[in-house]
This record gives structure tokens, sequence and C-alpha cells, in this order.
């Protein structure tokens, strides 16, 4: 065990937690706006599978990880918008749409694979960007500082999501549109719009976290590649009581644990691998059993809304 | 001319109502209804809960579109798609159930939906000015950096009719902005109604009781049964033609209550200690006995403990110290079915959370306590024919007015769900009686009906614990009154020496001796 503890390990660690954390900040992140409007959408994981197809596809043809980004973020809105229209519009339960459109994506995104690729392959992706003068801090520079531009941007999402969600009128509008939309009515908020805006928000989000996995972190594409990554994130921002902040706590927290237990298998140690793959499952549960009785969420989440009815 | 209100906003002359007619599946809300109002007056609008009232003003407010007939505002036809569009014409609504966000603070609720100055960026600050000075002008008082979940009721209200004037609204439409305050309260408010009247703002003042009516308005509409009954002026109108004209009947606003030989005490409750949602105690000792044939009226401004009290009676809250004594039988802390089992019946305040399931039909919310005993089951087999044959005597006994016994309770009006609840409650010949603001939010023909069988249980020697924020309500049908404060029972007074002065003082903490 004491083995796990040396330098070397240690910044390992920390520089594969925060690798590992960037998708679950996406995904999570985009989630978030969506409940905060109101609309629950477990269909995370299928788009995330959807942008992560479509990035490495559209990466691996053109040559440029950005199209394979750009590519990524479109195909998560069409996706966000099916899911506004299934769950606003024609008001259906979210829960059970949301489940269906993650069968959806995780079918497609194979369909698609077997039909237009037929092997795994790897492509080269967003190299790591070396940030000068705070990458040479001693022992933490290399860790926090050497990554490609996806993982800087899903941390720099944090803040700014906190912002527009406190700050702007916007933000106004979200928040109150997902914990009293009739009162948001009242005042001349488009209910509809607001929502839709963010179920697509948080659907490019979740495309992006895929691609950064397929064109940024791995590098390639495999079916059911994001194996339960999508549902985490969906966790992780009932953990982080709907809160940017609290959701990147919940991502690092469990992406350490995962990069901990990563390193127990490297290193050999003589826990059954099982257990180890266990770990991060099994504090997530014990966390949102925890985590999740203080946080109050948006009130109308998971609720349609329909003018009139009281 | 146009003339401008003291906002910079100009004073709506005139809003006139023509032919209103509105259809909803089944029902016809809004008959042919002629309604205006003016600057500088007050207009009620009285009728019973389902007459038409709220779905009218929300035509007015663009929620609804009308089926027939014309909208007009100085004389020019409007067309309102939505409520964004009414705002703008200078209508603004304080709605019954208040339409606030309680996870904003009191400015961000206020701001939702305006523009900022600074684009896409809040300007709180400004709000928050702009909100003290209009508080000033007006006499509102308000936090406005408080959550709007942390304030009372009153402090709410007074929060929407700033966010309609802070929209520059000349015509206010109050939707029973009464309904949840304290008789100071309501004062209060009267004094600004006043206020924004004389400075030229036109009021419709929407409300069932008539004694605020009177109290307030120049003009009164009564509408029944989305008919406009008649529009009179305040001077010569009483308030038994004005009850007649709403019920569509004469109406009995006083009860006779013959003197009854008092049982056995039936509830004892001994220094009864039950903590509140926020963890302190709610029930702060509190003792009382009630005896068979009495009726004890339990007063107090809501949020004094009230609540909390008969949640223990009912078993469905703990108690932390003291006893309940139910006909001899120690039950403190008992399940709510040990409670029933020992003859206690109970009309809980929350009638669609607690009283009933709303998707649940009129016969499954009928058995719900008693499904288990005959009748209604033979065997842990429901009895369907017993159950329909026994809740359709109950439904008719208790005059609940429903299609059938298979309609959802979501469907009927308060009043009917009440009576139903009532039903339930008393068919199982209760020796106690814990009735929780019977009548809170029922139209007057059906709380006539409700004091009634409360007094005709008394005179069968039930026991009953009346508890009501409403002061005529237990005036008239307590043989004695109790006023709670703070958790504690501040005194206990013999109805006839209870008069409203007396019992407010005592609601608002003075002891009385």
């Amino acid at each position: 065990m004491a083995e796990l503890f040396t330098l070397p390990v240690l910044v390992g660690i920390l520089y594969s937690g925060i690798r590992l954390a960037t998708p679950y900040l996406f995904a999570a992140i985009g989630e978030t706006f969506a409940q905060r409007s109101g609309v629950l959408n477990l269909g995370v994981e299928g788009i995330m599978l959807m942008g992560a197809f479509s990035g490495f596809y559209v990466g691996m043809k053109t040559g440029s990880p950005w199209l394979g980004l750009l590519a990524a973020a479109v195909v998560g809105i069409l996706m966000g918008l099916l899911m506004s229209f299934i769950s606003i519009t024609m008001q259906a339960e979210q829960g059970i749409s949301g489940i269906g459109l993650h069968l959806f994506g995780l079918g497609l995104s194979s369909l698609l694979f077997k039909t237009t690729m037929g092997g795994v392959e790897s492509i080269e992706g967003f190299k790591a960007v070396r940030i000068p003068l705070l990458a040479d801090i001693p022992y933490v520079g290399e860790s926090l500082f050497n990554h490609n531009l996806l993982v800087y941007a899903a941390f720099l999402l944090v803040p700014l999501s906190t912002w527009v969600l406190n700050k702007t009128t916007l933000g106004l509008k979200i928040r109150a549109v997902g914990q009293n939309p009739q009162a948001a009515d009242t005042l001349g908020v488009n209910v509809t719009r607001v929502r839709y805006f963010c179920v697509c928000l948080g659907g490019m989000l979740a495309g992006i976290a895929g691609a950064s996995l397929s064109i940024a972190l791995i590098n390639l594409f495999q079916e059911n590649m994001t194996n339960g990554m999508g549902f985490i994130a969906v966790a992780l921002v009932y953990f982080g009581g709907w809160r940017p902040l609290g959701v990147m706590g919940g991502a690092l927290l469990f992406s350490f644990v995962n990069a901990f237990q990563l390193w127990i298998q490297v290193k050999g140690i003589n826990i059954p691998s099982d257990f180890a793959i266990m770990m991060p499952y099994v504090l997530t549960i014990l966390a949102l059993a925890f985590a999740t009785k203080r946080a109050q969420g948006p009130a109308a989440l998971s609720k349609p809304y329909e003018r009139g009815e009281n | 001319m146009t003339r401008y209100l003291s906002s910079g906003r100009p004073i709506l002359e005139e809003m006139r109502m023509q032919g209103i007619v509105k259809r909803f599946p089944g029902v016809l809300a809004n008959d042919h209804v002629d309604f205006d109002v003016r600057t500088g007056e007050v207009h009620a609008l009285l009728g019973e809960n389902g007459a038409g009232k709220s779905t009218l003003m929300r035509q007015l407010y663009g929620m609804y579109k009308p089926d027939e007939g014309k909208i007009l505002i100085d004389g020019k036809e409007m067309h309102f798609n939505s409520p964004q569009d009414a705002i703008n014409a200078g209508i603004g609504m304080i709605h019954q159930h208040f339409m606030l966000v309680p996870g904003l603070t009191v400015v961000e609720n206020i701001a939702l939906g305006l523009k900022s100055s600074r684009g896409p960026v809040l300007d709180l600050d400004r709000v928050e000015k702009r909100v003290l000075e209009l508080g000033e002008q007006y006499g509102l008082k308000v936090d406005p950096r408080a959550y709007v979940w942390q304030l009372a009721v009153g402090e709410q209200q007074r929060i929407e009719i700033i966010k309609a004037l802070y929209r520059g609204a000349s015509l206010l439409v109050l939707d029973e902005p009464t309904a949840v305050l304290t008789p100071q309260e309501v004062d209060d408010l009267f004094v600004t109604f006043k206020r924004m009247a004389s400075e030229g703002h036109a009021l419709i003042f929407i409300s069932h009781k008539l004694n605020e009516v009177l109290a307030i308005s120049n003009r009164i509409t009564v509408l029944r049964d989305g008919k406009n009954a008649g529009t009179r002026p305040n001077e010569n109108v009483t308030r038994v033609e004005l009850a007649q004209m709403m019920v569509g009947r004469p109406v009995i606003l006083q009860y006779n209550r013959p003197p009854v030989e008092a049982g056995p005490v039936r509830l004892r409750i001994q220094d009864l200690h039950v903590r509140g949602d926020r963890g302190k105690d709610a029930v702060d000792g509190v003792s009382l006995e009630i005896c068979g044939g009495e009726i004890l009226g339990l007063a107090g401004v809501s949020g004094n403990g009230q609540r909390e009290l008969a949640e223990a009676l009912a078993g469905m809250r703990p108690v932390r110290q003291g006893r309940i004594i139910l006909n001899d039988k120690e039950v403190t802390n008992g399940s709510p079915l040990q409670h029933i089992n020992v003859g206690q019946s109970y009309i809980p305040e929350e009638r669609m959370k607690e009283g009933a399931i709303r998707e649940f039909s009129v016969a499954d919310n009928m058995i719900l306590a008693d499904h288990g005993k005959k009748p209604y089951s033979r065997h842990t087999f429901l009895d369907f024919k017993a159950i329909r044959e026994q809740v359709g005597k109950i439904v008719s006994d208790f005059n609940v007015k429903t299609p059938s016994l298979d309609t959802p309770v979501k469907n009927l009006s308060g009043g009917n769900i009440q009576k139903l609840i009532l039903g339930r409650e008393l068919s199982r010949c209760p020796s106690v009686l814990i009735a929780s603001q019977p009548t809170r939010g029922v139209d007057i023909g059906a709380s006539e009906y409700i004091h009634q069988r409360l007094l005709e249980q008394r005179l069968c020697g039930t026991a009953t614990l009346l508890i009501s924020e409403d002061l005529d309500e237990i005036r008239a049908l307590s043989d004695r009154i109790a006023v709670m404060y703070e958790g504690r029972i501040i005194g206990i007074v013999d109805s006839k020496d209870a008069t409203p002065d007396r019992l407010g003082l005592m609601m608002a903490g003075v002891e009385t001796a």
C-alpha cells in the first residue's frame, strides 16, 4: 500500500484525476442547466455517445479535431431538441423519455459505427497545451497545466455557468422557470422557450462531453464507450446541489477515486481488481445518500408546464 | 387629455368587459358577463367559488382568451394573447395563490422577466432602490434581499403588490388577497388599497367575504354560476342581500346554538410539546380539556402552532413531551389508525394534500380510512356493491355534488370536496372531532352546511376542537374559545364574553384576564 503514496504516483493521480473529470464536468454542468429549468434529462448518456461518435468520425474524415468538436456540439443540440420536443412540447414523462433518448443514442451510435467504420481506429485528437510558467510550478504544475484545451474549457465552464445562473437575466429566468413556472409565466417569461434553450444547451455540452473522450482523452471510438458516465453525470447534479461548484466537487471526488483505483491496478496492489473498479461507484452511492437531503432542488423538476392548471 | 399616476404611467380611465363568454369542456364558466371599472374606484367582484370570478379576470390578464365578447380599455378594443400584453396595457394581477418563486430573493422575484439596464446582466441594486421607494410611497414594508421562502404570507402579499406597481400597473386585479391574512394585516392592506385608489389606480377586488367587500369597495358586482347577478353601489346594499345574490336563495348568517349538557371529558391534552418543521417547539406546553357536546374554538394568527397541534392530535406528528388522552385511553404518539379506533375523526387543514387523494374517485376517497372494515370489505376483498351503497348514501346525506361516484375528486369544487371529507369523518360517528380550518376556501353555501353539521354533531355529544383563523366562524360555533399564541394557550374565554376586540388582543399576545 505504501508504494501508492510516493511522489510520482501522487502526481500521476492528480494528473489523471483532472483529466478524467472533464467529460463529467461538461455533461453534468449541461444537465445542471436542464434541471434548473425544470427538465430532468436522463438521456445524457445517449447524447454523449452520439457526440463521441460524430466528433470522432468527423475528426477522422477531415483530420481536424475542431470540426469534430463542432459536429459533436451540433449533434448534441439536435438530440437536445428531440428531448425538448418530447418532454416540453408533447409533455411526455421525462424520466421515461430520457431513458428512450439514451437507448436511441446507444443504438444509433453503435449502428453508425458498424456501418461506417467497422473496427476500432484511433486518431490524433486535441494535443496537450502546456501553459508556460504555471506548468513550471514544482510537483503540481505538470499535473494541472499540461492538458488539452477541452480539459481547461471544462473547468472554465464552472465559474462561467455560475455567473450566468446567478448574475444574468437569463439565469434568473432559468431559476424561476424551474421553481415556479406559473409565476414566471404571469410575468411574461416564455417558459417553453427557456426550457428548450436549457435542454439544448445541456445537449450541446453532453455532445462535447462525449467528444472529449473520443477526440481529446482516449482518441478512439468504440461501442458504448461512455459506459455509464452520462448517468453518473446526472447523479453529480444532485450531488452538487444543482450548483456548478458543487457539481465540480462531485466530479473531482469521483474522478480522483477513479484515478486512485487505476493506480492500484497499475501498481499491482493485492486488492481484487473488481473491488478497485467498484470503488468510485460505491462512493457515489454513499455520497448521494448523504448529500441530497440538504440541497433543495428545483421545485418544478420533471413536471411539464401547462398554462391554466393549478 | 391623458392624466398620469405618480409613477409616470398614464391613468387608465375605464376598463370595460362586454358580453364575455368562456367555455371549458363541460362547463360554461362565464355566460355573457358585463363588468367595468373606473379610475379611483375599488370595484368588488363577489361570488362563490366556481362562480367564474377568477376565469373572468384571467381573461382580462391574457391568460385565457374569451370565446365571445370584448375587452375595452379607454374605449379601445384590446386583444390580449399573453400576460405580457396585459402588463403592457397597464394591468397588474395579484393571484390568489401567490406567483412568487420561493428560492429567489424579493428583488429577484420583482426583476424577473424585466429588461435590465445593464443588458444581459442583472441590475438588482437599481431594482432594490425602486422597491424601497414604492414601499415607502404605498406603505408596503418589505426586505428586498430576503428570500421569499423566509417570509410570512402577509409580506409575500406586499411583494406581489409591489411587483405589479413596479411594472407600472394602473389597473390592479386582486384575487382574494385577504384569504391568508390576519385581521390586522387586512386593515393595513385596505389602507394601501385606498391610497392607491385615491392616487388614480383602478382596483378590482375579488372576494367571497361579505364584510371585506362592504368595507373597501365603491361598487359591488356579484357573479353566480358564471352570470352577472347584479352590480350595486356599496351604499344601498346589505350583507344579507349580497349573500342572497351570491347563493341564489336566502342564507342563514346567524346560527342557533341551543344549550347542551356537557358530557364527560372526551379529549384531554396535558402539557403537550411538539416540534415544528424548523426543529423548535411549535407547540410549547398546551393543556386543554374538551367535554362531550362541546365545541372548543381555537383561534390564533396562523403559524402559532395550530397546525402542529392538529397534526399531533391526529397522530401525524411526534409528541416530544406531554400526553394525549382520548376517551380515557392514552394515545400519545399512537398511529393515526389508533386515534381513529378510539373514536376520533380528523378534518385536516389541507384538504387536497392530507384530506383526499386528487386522482382517486369519490368512492375511493370515501373508504380511505375504513376500507379494511365492514361493510367495505369482507375477508380482505373489497365489497364493491356495499361500498357503492354506503358511499352513495353518505354522498346524498352530505349533499356532495358530484357527477358520479367514480369522478376523480380533483374535478369537484373545494366546497364539495370538503363536504365529502366531512361526510367520511362524521359518518364514523366520532366521539372526538378535530376540525382544522373546515371552511377555508369554501363557498358560503357549503360553509353554512358544514357549520350546521358541526352543530348537529355537538348535539349528539361529540367533543369538537375547531381550529380556525376565521373569527366569525369561531364565535358563531364555539362554546369556549381558546387563543393560541407562540405555541401556548394564552387564554380561554367563554364564547359570550369573547368580543372581536378581546380576541384580537389575545391573538396579538396580550393576556386579558
